[in-house]
């Protein structure tokens, strides 16, 4: 069954059009790996599928429902996806607590007190229950990635966007965030990850997408990804990323 | 120097020229902080519409701010107290010339307050624009509603952001209350002018109303670092300090 169902979807800014007739799916429990040159279109496909980014055309299914569709609570939709933004984009005025209770108590109206037991549950599995009551400003970056992903558990979603989570960060830091990544796919989490981390894609996806200039190059199974890939486009930015 | 004639009995009302000038202060502060409390109320209602993008809610709080900003303060001052009674309907206009005690006075923290309110709005607008899109993202990916976007992330964040602007739009507001003695009210600089006219002491006068726009002013500034450090946000660099 489909989680997320991309029909023939394309979107325009003005005259410069981002998506091209993009057509895929990612099925329950799936990790799929989008990657692609810069400007390609990976942010702003990965954010349509919450409704972040509208589009003109086509029609996009998430957990059943047509994001697209004017009747489509998105509100209520997007609180069942999780998203991590490559600048964590965690609420600075808040403490790391306050941060992962605000739309448990908020959206899904749980309380306080089961907002944090659910809390402290999820920041001792990433590793940061020491930091409940710093503030983001007061973290390093990964330390900020980890929680931004506890954020988006703690909504108990049934899938998870990630927009190039490691992007932002110090070299060093990095393995600490895809350690939560790697964890949480082999527990099976549906997940659409646009990353440039083909270790990771390696590891735990099952299929890996290839954008270039808007459009769905290469839409394959990750042994067929990286065995032969078949477009010209494909191999030229792979061998560009693993050989830097 | 010489102070010596504030403890002189006045010319009229029976009390010495310092009654006259504590009557000055309480004068500037009651129309300052009333009109402030107007155009921080109405000033951050605008700077909210300006910045949602809906159309009907964000012009006309663009072309409110684009008048009141635009027209000289002077001005606006005399349109509400001899204007606006003329135009509004009969009976109400009335009563705001002879029924309504002490029209001078509202004249003025209307005129102040309704005038600021347009700087204070484009602060706050400035504020909450100055916040990165991607944490109103971000924000709205959790499920949360715009309006809850704003109340719990823009708004927070967008005042923090505009203490410092905000505290200079406060302390203008004591200094432009001066002007409401062209319409009549008796605050500060009125009553220094009075004041110097029955007693001649020019050069006093006007220094000890400089030494009470000075207190004043320094009083909203110790009050608005109050704020700004209780509300600062550990670790973040952005609030200035
Ligand atoms: N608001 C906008 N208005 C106009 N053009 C935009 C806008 N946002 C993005 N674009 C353009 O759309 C294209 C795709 O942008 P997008 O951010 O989706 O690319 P990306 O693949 O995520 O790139 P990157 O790897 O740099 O993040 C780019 O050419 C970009 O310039
Ligand atoms: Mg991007």
């Amino acid at each position: 069954m489909s989680m997320i169902e991309f029909k023939n979807i394309s979107k325009w800014y003005g005259s410069f059009q981002v998506l091209k007739d993009c057509s895929t799916h990612i099925d329950k429990g799936e990790v799929v790996v989008v990657c692609g040159p810069s400007g390609s279109g990976k942010s702003t496909l990965i954010k349509c599928v919450n409704g972040l980014e509208p589009f003109q055309q086509g029609e996009l299914i998430v957990n059943g429902q047509s994001v697209g569709d004017k009747t489509t609570n998105l509100p209520q939709l997007r609180a069942k996806i999780g998203m991590v933004f490559q600048h964590f984009e965690l609420f600075p005025h808040m403490n790391v607590t306050a941060n992962l209770n605000l739309a448990q108590v908020k959206v899904l109206g749980r309380s306080v007190d089961e907002a944090t037991a659910k809390s402290q549950m999820l920041l001792n599995r990433v590793g940061m229950i020491d930091h409940a009551h710093k503030f983001p400003g007061q973290l390093s970056g990964g330390q900020q990635q980890r929680i931004a992903i506890a954020r988006g558990l703690a909504m108990d979603p049934v899938a998870m966007l990630f927009d190039e989570p490691t992007s932002a960060l110090d070299p060093e830091m990095i393995n600490e965030v895809l350690d939560v990544m790697v964890e949480l796919a082999q527990e099976g989490m549906t997940m659409m990850c646009v990353t440039h981390e083909m270790g990771f894609a390696r590891k735990v996806a099952h299929r890996v997408i290839f954008m270039d200039k808007g459009e769905i190059v290469e839409d394959a199974p990750k042994a067929d990804f990286f065995g032969t890939p078949r477009s010209e486009r494909a191999q030229q930015f792979l061998s560009k990323i693993l050989h830097h | 120097m010489d102070f010596s004639f504030l403890s002189q009995p006045a010319f009229s009302g029976g009390g010495t020229y310092l009654d006259w000038v504590i009557s000055g202060i309480k004068w500037t502060l009651l129309v300052s902080i009333l009109a402030w409390i107007i155009a921080f109320t109405i000033g951050s209602v605008l700077g909210v519409l300006r910045t949602t993008r809906v159309a009907w809610l964000r012009t006309p709080a663009t072309a409110y701010v684009e008048l009141f900003r635009n027209v000289p303060l002077l001005v606006q001052m005399f349109i509400w107290y001899f204007v606006v009674p003329e135009i509004l309907p009969k009976a109400l206009g009335t009563w705001m010339k002879q029924g309504m005690p002490m029209p001078e006075f509202w004249s003025a923290v209307l005129a102040l307050g309704f005038y600021t309110a347009s700087r204070v709005a484009e602060q706050v607008r400035s504020g909450i624009q100055s916040i990165p899109a991607g944490q109103t993202q971000a924000a709205l990916a959790t499920g949360l509603t715009m309006p809850q976007v704003y109340r719990h992330l823009l708004l927070p964040m967008g005042y923090r952001i505009v203490i410092p602007p905000l505290t200079s739009e406060f302390l203008t507001i004591f200094k432009n209350s001066s002007v409401a003695l062209t319409i009549g009210v008796l605050e500060m600089t009125a009553q220094a002018r009075t004041i110097s006219e029955y007693t001649f002491r020019t050069f006093e006068i006007f220094s000890l109303a400089t030494v009470v726009y000075v207190l004043i002013t320094l009083a909203v500034t110790v009050l608005m670092e109050f704020v700004e450090r209780h509300v600062r946000v550990p670790g973040y660099i952005g609030t200035g300090k």
